[in-house]
């Protein structure tokens, strides 16, 4: 049995244990806010924090998904993900939106690392997150303008 | 319960039902008669000669309760170009409606019911906003109706405030929730009782909101998805989760045409969760929207599915295929590029003697452009949701063409269309990948196979990629005469590319009227001998839409190409080109040889020389055209008009001498005509860039032997913020007096050539095939 511990909330299921946690969550619990972009952790749609750290939940076998698990549904209830989030709407980063749940998932977790990034540092760490709609300028200044923003839990 | 199943309720749910649904406490507008678009409206040209035309009924787009809660229907598919948005508040803005009271309700695929909905051609803004705006102004005219005869005074000493009615004189106020049910009492108007509110009365039509070239508006954008898609509770059609559903993939033949010849599913079969494999039947070439075949996968979650396929055996028989499986791109560019030394089939000539000018002109300049297939990629690959049921059909499908995913299953199961429902869901991007919804019918072919067992067919990046219907590679050879003065005397444009008419019938092997129009025909200089050319090209794999289609190499090869004329002549590139556009005028499409236009009105929509000559002033003042640059640095230039807009870029690059590009800044100027809703244009313009830069730099299918070459963002590149440009600026022309043109797409094409001109301008390295890749090291 694989026991999970996803947005503070335990999950115990029989599954296989190379089956990526992309596909536990999406499938099996139901939880479709983290998506499916290329299946090599090339896009970046799949990304969720794993005991803080963003990680890609589609090469990430079920197995090793042993830490905290935290998925974009938890992040209007993160202090950090919640400014992400509200700096989104404010800049209207989205298009389609599609990526744009694995893109906050890694903008929240520079900035719970790094409060206050450099540009350069933003760049950097969003280079992993694919936008086919190319809304990267968008997305860095929404970045920018969250890290401005006073963090409240 | 799921959010997709609450959509699906309130999608199968009829507008009576809803009111009784909600136990009286709705009173909705149902009125007495509304009068279809009559004949002679319903014309050759624009909205009214689509098939479906345009519908202004208040009665099909307009609801509203007795609380106040205005639901306003969106008939066409959201694939980030934001119609969801916009065309909603258009009708909420000529209604009068407060914002925070408005709600989107997606329409089902049903052109009887709602007209055109195949969402392509950047048409969804410039064919529906009148009809929005008229069935707002009918639905606010019967609310005033309503108050006057409350209140017993004349309808003219009403007048509709933010949500609300006023009687003026005697300061009495009604709320449009507290009229909803006498206004739905009330005959429709006609159409020529409306008046449309004048531009100062508007809120929000026309206005600027959220961030302007870095500056943040005080008017927060509105995004009618927004909080739905940070929060991850938006639902695409990858996220349609009903009860008891099957999960499949399929293998397709590697080559397009080919077959299975057999299969051994015993591996398959022994992994945990696959329950079933089957054949899938493939169509006979041409397959248009049809499935390619293959053999499909059905399990009890993707990944089980996934991992069966992997251990599906299968000989692929090649023999249908035709010579399909001998194409390899390097080969077929070679084959192309002799093709082009020889005249091809005339498609434009301006009477002048092109060979004669050729010959004697003081300067003769020669290029070759290549650009090569290319995938749309949206994020979300293709995937859909069918579900059978006692001989029905309902899909859940992130599709732009909802009518022809009807007629796809209606087709391919032997249904009535009338049998067949397709919920729109929201799309993971489409770049016209999602017009063809061959992917729905495959869903439809599984589920048969699971009677009353909703089956979700998810296609993987490789899938997508493998299986795109690819962007035609084109080559353009150009010759061109100049005189002593540097001016062109001459100008030849041969142009060869497969058809997408290949897809729907034996391949013509020629460019059809659409696909010339698209910016080859329409090419706008004014050049005393013009002859365009295209001799043939025949297609190997399935050649479909991608994002301003034809026009991306055409735009490519003439913006390149007069570049090069600017410089033989030794002449400023916006000069240069300014001259060469000639004096202003508006050219009618019929005077080039295209016959299409967009499918729009030519007295309405001339390809018009001031307009385009202020597009290329705007950006390229905007950019600090001709101020010095260091070495290594550069400007460039390109324009094009497309989908009935215009539109000119310049980019400020810097190419290191490892060879390394920045893109510093880039300036886009775009007319469009009236804007309906700029905060969103800016998006689409912004959006082109960054997907044009990928154009230019990264995207590329190639085959060998039938099968392409790449298959996932490891191998098929496509920009990452770092490619973005530093900064990007978009300059929409205030032109509110023409007629509305598209968006989605014409900010790309003029991007590539650009961008290559740019290079030029910082390195001296002239691109003449795409894309650059490593081209610019070395």
């Amino acid at each position: 049995m694989i026991s999970l511990t996803i947005n503070g909330q335990k999950h115990d299921m029989y599954v296989p244990e190379d089956m990526p946690l992309l596909w536990v969550l999406r499938d099996v619990i139901g939880m479709k806010g983290t998506k499916f972009g290329c299946g090599i952790s090339q896009c970046g749609a799949c990304t969720v924090h794993m005991d803080g750290e963003a990680i890609r939940s589609c090469a990430t076998p079920v197995s090793e998904a042993t830490g905290e698990i935290e998925t974009i549904e938890a992040m209007a209830d993160d202090g950090v993900g919640r400014n992400v989030q509200q700096a989104w709407l404010d800049l209207g980063v989205a298009q389609c939106g599609y990526c744009q749940t694995g893109q906050i998932m890694t903008a929240t977790a520079l900035l719970k690392k790094t409060p206050k990034p450099e540009t350069q540092e933003i760049v950097d760490a969003m280079a992993g997150n694919l936008c086919r709609c190319g809304t990267y300028n968008r997305i860095l200044a929404a970045i920018e303008k969250a890290a401005d923003m006073e963090v409240s839990q | 319960m799921s959010r997709a199943e609450d959509t699906m309720q309130i999608a199968n749910v009829s507008r009576r039902g809803l009111l009784k649904g909600l136990a009286g406490a709705s009173a909705l507008l149902l009125a007495a008669r509304w009068d279809p678009a009559l004949a002679g409206e319903q014309a050759q040209f624009g909205a009214g000669a689509m098939p479906g035309g345009w519908v202004d009924d208040p009665n099909v787009f307009i609801q509203i309760a007795s609380d106040g809660v205005v639901t306003i229907v969106n008939n066409r598919s959201e694939m980030g170009q934001g119609i969801r948005t916009s065309l909603v508040m258009v009708g909420a803005d000529e209604l009068g409606a407060d914002w925070e009271q408005v709600r989107v309700h997606q329409a089902d695929g049903d052109q009887d019911k709602y007209g055109n909905q195949n969402t392509d051609g950047s048409r969804s803004m410039r064919h529906w906003y009148d009809p929005m705006r008229r069935a707002a102004a009918a639905a606010r005219l019967m609310l005033e109706q309503a108050a006057a005869k409350e209140w017993d005074v004349p309808v003219h000493e009403v007048e509709t405030r933010v949500h609300k009615i006023v009687h003026k004189s005697s300061g009495k106020e009604l709320g449009f929730g507290a009229l909803a049910e006498a206004a739905s009492q009330l005959e429709v108007p006609g159409r020529n009782a409306l008046v449309l509110k004048a531009d100062s009365e508007l809120r929000f039509i026309g206005k600027e909101s959220g961030l302007v070239n870095g500056e943040l508006d005080s008017a927060p954008p509105k995004a009618i998805d927004g909080r739905d898609i940070v929060t991850g509770q938006a639902v695409f059609g990858a996220d349609i989760d009903l009860d008891d559903t099957l999960y499949a993939v399929i293998a397709r033949p590697p080559v397009y045409g080919a077959k299975v010849k057999s299969f051994d599913d015993s591996e398959a079969l022994k992994v945990r969760g696959v329950e079933k494999v089957m054949p899938i039947e493939g169509a006979q070439q041409p397959a248009g929207f049809n499935p390619l075949g293959g053999v499909a996968v059905v399990a009890s979650n993707t990944w089980a599915a996934m991992e069966g396929r992997k251990a599906l055996k299968i000989d692929w028989d090649n023999g249908p295929a035709d010579d399909n499986a001998t194409y390899t791109t390097d080969t077929y560019r070679k084959s192309l590029e002799k093709a082009a030394e020889s005249p091809g089939k005339v498609v434009r000539e301006n009477g002048g003697d092109v060979d004669a000018a050729l010959e004697s002109a003081d300067k003769r300049v020669s290029a070759t452009y290549y650009m090569p297939h290319m995938a749309q990629a949206p994020m979300e690959p293709p995937v859909a949701t069918v579900r059978i049921r006692d001989g029905k059909a309902e899909a859940w499908a992130p599709v732009q063409n909802p009518r022809a995913t009807r007629d796809g299953i209606a087709d391919r199961l032997g249904m009535d269309r009338s049998e067949v429902t397709v919920h729109v869901t929201l799309l993971g991007g489409g770049f016209g990948r999602k017009s063809k919804p061959d992917f729905v019918t495959e869903a439809a072919i599984v589920a048969e196979a699971f009677e009353g067992r909703p089956v979700k067919l998810q296609w993987s990046r490789e899938d997508d990629i493998h299986h795109s219907y690819f962007h035609a590679v084109t080559v353009d050879r150009m010759d061109a005469g100049l005189d002593a003065d540097g001016k062109a005397t001459a100008w030849r444009h041969r142009t060869l590319s497969p058809s997408i008419g290949s897809l729907f019938a034996p391949d013509p092997k020629h460019l059809q009227e659409f696909e010339q129009g698209m910016g080859l025909n329409t090419m706008p200089f004014d050049i005393p001998a013009i002859r365009l050319e295209n001799p043939p090209a025949p297609a190997h794999v399935r050649i479909g839409w991608f994002r301003a289609v034809y026009n991306l190499p055409h735009a490519w090869a003439i913006q390149s190409f007069a570049h090069e004329l600017a410089e033989a002549a030794g002449k400023d590139h916006r000069d240069y080109v300014l001259d060469l556009l000639g004096p202003d005028r508006k050219i009618g499409n019929l005077t080039v040889g295209d016959g299409w236009n967009y499918g729009e009105d030519p007295d309405k929509y001339p390809i018009d020389i001031a307009r385009m000559r202020r597009v290329i002033e705007r950006a390229t003042d905007e950019a600090g055209w001709g101020r010095e640059t260091d070495k290594g640095r550069g400007l460039g230039l390109a324009f094009h008009h497309s989908f009935v807009s215009y539109a000119a870029i310049v980019f400020d690059v810097e190419v290191d001498d490892e060879g390394q590009l920045t893109i510093h800044r880039a300036d886009i100027a775009f007319d469009c005509g009236p804007q309906a809703n700029p905060e969103r244009l800016r998006s689409q313009l912004e959006g082109a860039c960054v997907m044009g830069i990928g154009i230019a730099m990264q995207n590329e299918v190639t085959f060998e032997d039938g099968v392409a070459q790449q298959g996932n963002f490891d191998t098929y590149l496509i920009p990452r913020m770092p490619d973005a440009p530093k900064v990007l600026r978009v300059h929409l022309i205030d032109n509110p007096g023409d007629a509305m043109g598209g968006a989605g797409e014409p900010g790309l094409p003029p991007v590539a050539p650009a961008l290559c001109n740019a290079i030029h301008a910082a390195t001296g390295k002239r691109i003449r095939r795409l894309p650059v890749g490593d081209q610019l090291s070395g």
